[in-house]
């Protein structure tokens, strides 16, 4: 397939309670195989899923948070997180795990694949997507 | 136009699936073209053969087969998601020991990539869900 799609993932809740975190990671994974243009957002509670330390012992949950850390080996790159979520819950950019990607262009230097963004830029960011998938 | 469907959400609880079937069965009588609908998380629950609602309230899973059936409409249910919740087709129910399928008419299981491949394909990609 010729044809390049800018692919928006726009992650919405928790990474716990509900499946949706889970299963978008799972089809971020996979569609990562078709060389798309692929972003992912992270929005209201959605930014918790990239919180450090989680851990899921208390709630018998599968705790899938280190997946986020391979994203990098796929070719996803380009993360971003709304600011005003951060701040509306207390959080800052030191409480989310450091998701890093190797530049193939560059030396294959080791680079930050997170950007924290604005609400303008969020908007820009969705409305520019060929394809918005929303979990 | 060309549109791809998403269903998240399964029958009766969210209204999502009947959502969708309506804006599939209006588009599909207004010429346009419906190139797949992609069921995922407890949207997979659309394509059970064993649900019976009431006589007189709508089937779900029935108006999707019959819709399907019409226009030869390709209904696919995610492997990942479905075996999780339980949607077998005859293969996956002998692959995992299980005593039968269950996978309604006109519906198939596959994988995420015809997800990622409806929105390569399609010029809409529509979410129907929470």
């Amino acid at each position: 397939m010729s044809e390049i799609k800018k692919f928006v993932y726009l992650n919405r809740k928790a990474p716990y309670g509900t499946v949706y975190a889970l299963e978008s990671l799972e089809v971020v994974l996979i569609g990562a195989a078709f060389e798309q243009d692929v972003r992912l957002v992270f929005v209201d509670d959605g930014v918790y899923q990239l919180t450090k330390g989680q851990t899921t012992d208390g709630i018998g949950m599968k705790n899938f948070s280190k997946t986020y850390s391979a994203l990098g080996d796929y070719d996803v790159n380009k993360i971003y997180i709304d600011e005003q979520s951060l701040k509306d819950r207390g959080l800052t950019i030191d409480d989310l795990q450091d998701l890093t990607y190797e530049d193939e262009d560059d030396d294959w230097a080791e680079k930050s694949s997170i950007n924290v963004v604005s609400r303008e830029q969020l908007a820009e960011l969705i409305s520019e997507a060929d394809v918005l998938l929303n979990f | 136009m060309k549109f791809a469907l998403q269903i998240n959400e399964g029958p009766f609880t969210h209204q999502a699936s009947d959502s969708a079937y309506q804006f599939a069965k209006a588009a599909l009588e207004n010429g346009h073209e419906i190139f797949r609908v992609f069921f995922y998380h407890d949207g997979v629950n659309n394509g059970t053969m064993y649900g019976v609602p009431p006589v007189d309230d709508r089937n779900v899973q029935q108006q999707w087969s019959e819709l399907a059936d019409k226009h030869d409409l390709d209904l696919v249910i995610c492997v990942a998601a479905a075996q999780r919740r339980g949607i077998m087709d005859e293969d996956e129910a002998k692959r995992h020991g299980k005593g039968a399928s269950n996978i309604a008419p006109k519906f198939r299981i596959s994988g995420l990539g015809q997800l990622i491949e409806a929105g390569i394909q399609a010029d809409r990609l529509l979410v129907f869900g929470d």
